[in-house]
């Protein structure tokens, strides 16, 4: 059995966490080819190289896949998929965006959001915002599939495959990339930070968002929102975690003001402390915390930096 | 132009589902079902589209169960003008897997020519999060998906996307399948004198066998169970007993 895997990356860079946590997944699945497909990615090809447990990186660099549009780099995977067994990348928005449509245009059910490798056949995902986990078995030639991320650990960079370099494939030209508007921030990645602190609509207004950054910033730590603060426009949209947001398990997630809706519960409740600062003490987020404070943000969190 | 707006009947999103205990499943009978929350995002958009000229027609499609029907009568109550029910399954428990939906949907899409379909993001029951690609892959259309802003401007839409590091906008081709994300809009309510409008719209059956699909499924599936419970920890006092906490006992800072 051989895998293709579909490294994350943003422009030209590759993202080694989250490329390496797949790479950890698919270990089990054979033998792995990690794809590097973007504009100017021979460095990111380089590094990808070094991720343990990766046997050959391939190369596609060309302007058409410099902003990871679905359709050439669809194009591209199908070209190589005669060799592989499994088609595996990180369940990110860019994956997701991309595997469907291999899957489809291989004529295969794709397997989004894999949680546990059971056997090359058997995945286990979680359905019903990972409110039931779902054992299932592909009958399909070529499994393909993306996997979550926040369950498994990044490979060591202590590898050394070959780089090979290869040609384009035929893009359809169906899309034009215009403007990528990117949140750049020195903390922390949401899906891979240790700690985590979100803030929900408690925290009231963009402004006050800032006490929940400076005790972000404080621990080192990645900030997330809950959709309600998002959608009230106190947070950026890449910092919702939940259902339909990111899904994270650092070692140490701070809630504030977040009630504990299982849309919100699904993209944190993995992880390993759970604290939850809330004022109202029937919030449902307190029947997930290892540790619950009933008290007003505005006085704990401020307080709660102070005195780290 | 014509829009295709695919939409699910769903549990509700406030609904606690519960794993049956047979662990074959998530049980479904006598639950509240409504429209997925993100097909109606899909379905708003469309009218608002009608509403602003740039479409003629709003075509809604239903795969399931024949009770799939009030999810498009209430897709009709919105506006939308006309529906179609694929009845392909007569248990509410068994789903139609999204490489079968969109292959019915290349097929629908093929009878109805529209210029644009709108499908939701994800289905919040199976959490694929898949159709859409797929029915793009088959139709050999564009895509765009996550939509948080739309615009449609004679052969081309310009899209919106939610990616992981914010937002990126991309330029598609007509005709084009855009999903769409929690963001684009805030669907409306049906009221009153639309729900009964909406009960003499047309809505035609057809079943998967007319449209020459195999819907047989490609995953098995081998058991649902429920997720690791976590339990409910301590209330701590203050600030100084959390901290002490989280250092002595969890050593997480
Ligand atoms: C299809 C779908 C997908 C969704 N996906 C997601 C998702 O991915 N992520 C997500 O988060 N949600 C998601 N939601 C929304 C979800 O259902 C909830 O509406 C949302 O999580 C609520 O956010 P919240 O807890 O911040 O707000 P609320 O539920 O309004 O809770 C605010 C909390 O703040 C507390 N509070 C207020 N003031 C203070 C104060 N001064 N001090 C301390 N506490 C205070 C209140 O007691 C309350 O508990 C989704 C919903 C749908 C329908
Ligand atoms: N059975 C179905 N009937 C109608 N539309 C569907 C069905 N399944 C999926 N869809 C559409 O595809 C989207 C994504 O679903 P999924 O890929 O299952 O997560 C949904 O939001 C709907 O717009």
């Amino acid at each position: 059995m051989a895998v293709l895997l579909l490294a994350e990356m943003q422009g030209g860079e590759i993202s080694l966490d989250q490329t390496g946590k797949a790479v950890t997944a698919a270990q089990a699945l054979g033998d792995v080819t990690l794809l590097c497909a973007s504009a100017g990615c021979a460095d990111a090809a380089a590094q990808g190289a070094k991720l343990a447990g990766v046997s050959k990186v391939l190369c596609a660099d060309d302007a058409a896949y410099g902003n990871g549009l679905a359709e050439p780099v669809a194009a591209l995977i199908v070209s190589l998929a005669g060799d592989y067994s499994h088609i595996v990348a990180p369940a990110t928005a860019s994956a997701k965006n991309i595997l469907p449509r291999v899957s489809a245009l291989l004529d295969v059910m794709v397997l989004t959001d894999v949680t546990a490798v059971v056997d090359g056949d058997t995945f286990e995902r979680p359905i019903y915002a990972g409110n039931a986990i779902q054992t299932v078995k592909s009958t399909d030639p070529t499994k393909v599939l993306t996997v979550r991320t926040a369950g498994f650990s990044a490979a060591a960079q202590t590898g050394s495959a070959t780089v090979e370099t290869i040609a384009a494939a035929y893009d359809p030209g169906l899309s034009e990339w215009v403007e990528d508007k990117v949140q750049q921030s020195d903390r922390p990645d949401l899906t891979s930070a240790k700690i985590v602190v979100s803030g929900g609509r408690g925290v009231g207004s963009e402004e006050h968002f800032k006490i929940i950054e400076a005790l972000a910033d404080k621990l080192d730590a990645a900030v997330g929102a809950s959709r309600a603060a998002v959608d009230s426009g106190y947070a950026p949209n890449d910092w919702q975690v939940g259902q339909t947001g990111k899904v994270v398990a650092p070692d140490l997630y701070i809630a504030a003001g977040i009630s504990g809706a299982i849309q919100h519960l699904a993209g944190m409740k993995d992880s390993k402390i759970i604290v939850a600062i809330n004022k109202d003490e029937e919030a449902p987020i307190f029947q997930v915390a290892d540790y619950g404070l009933v008290a007003d943000l505005f006085d704990a969190v401020p307080t709660l930096t102070e005195a780290l | 132009m014509r829009v295709l707006v695919p939409v699910k009947r769903v549990i509700d999103y406030n609904v606690k589902v519960r794993v049956k205990a047979d662990g074959t499943g998530v049980d479904l009978a006598n639950v509240k079902m409504s429209m997925n929350p993100f097909d109606e995002i899909a379905v708003e958009e469309a009218i608002r589209l009608k509403e602003a000229g740039t479409v003629d027609e709003v075509v809604v499609v239903s795969i399931g169960v024949k009770q799939a029907q009030e999810t498009l009568r209430t897709a009709l109550a919105m506006g939308a003008d006309r529906a179609i029910l694929i009845e392909a399954v007569t248990d509410v428990h068994d789903d139609i897997e999204p490489l079968s939906v969109a292959k019915l949907l290349a097929e629908v899409v093929k009878q109805e020519a529209p210029g644009l379909v709108l499908c939701g993001k994800q289905a919040i029951d199976n959490d694929m999060n898949a159709t859409g690609q797929m029915l793009s892959a088959l139709l050999g259309w564009s895509q765009a998906t996550f939509a948080s802003e739309v615009g449609v401007d004679g052969d081309h839409a310009t899209v919106t996307r939610e990616v992981d590091g914010g937002l990126q906008t991309i330029k598609v081709k007509m005709p084009t399948i855009i999903t769409v994300d929690l963001r684009l809009n805030e669907p409306r309510y049906a009221s009153l004198p639309n729900i009964m409008k909406a009960k003499k719209k047309p809505l035609e059956v057809k079943t998967p066998a007319e449209l020459g699909v195999d819907v047989t499924p490609r995953l098995q599936i081998i058991s649902t169970k429920e997720p690791a419970q976590r339990s409910a920890g301590v209330i701590v006092k203050d600030v100084n007993e959390l901290i002490a906490k989280l250092k002595d006992e969890a050593g997480v800072i």
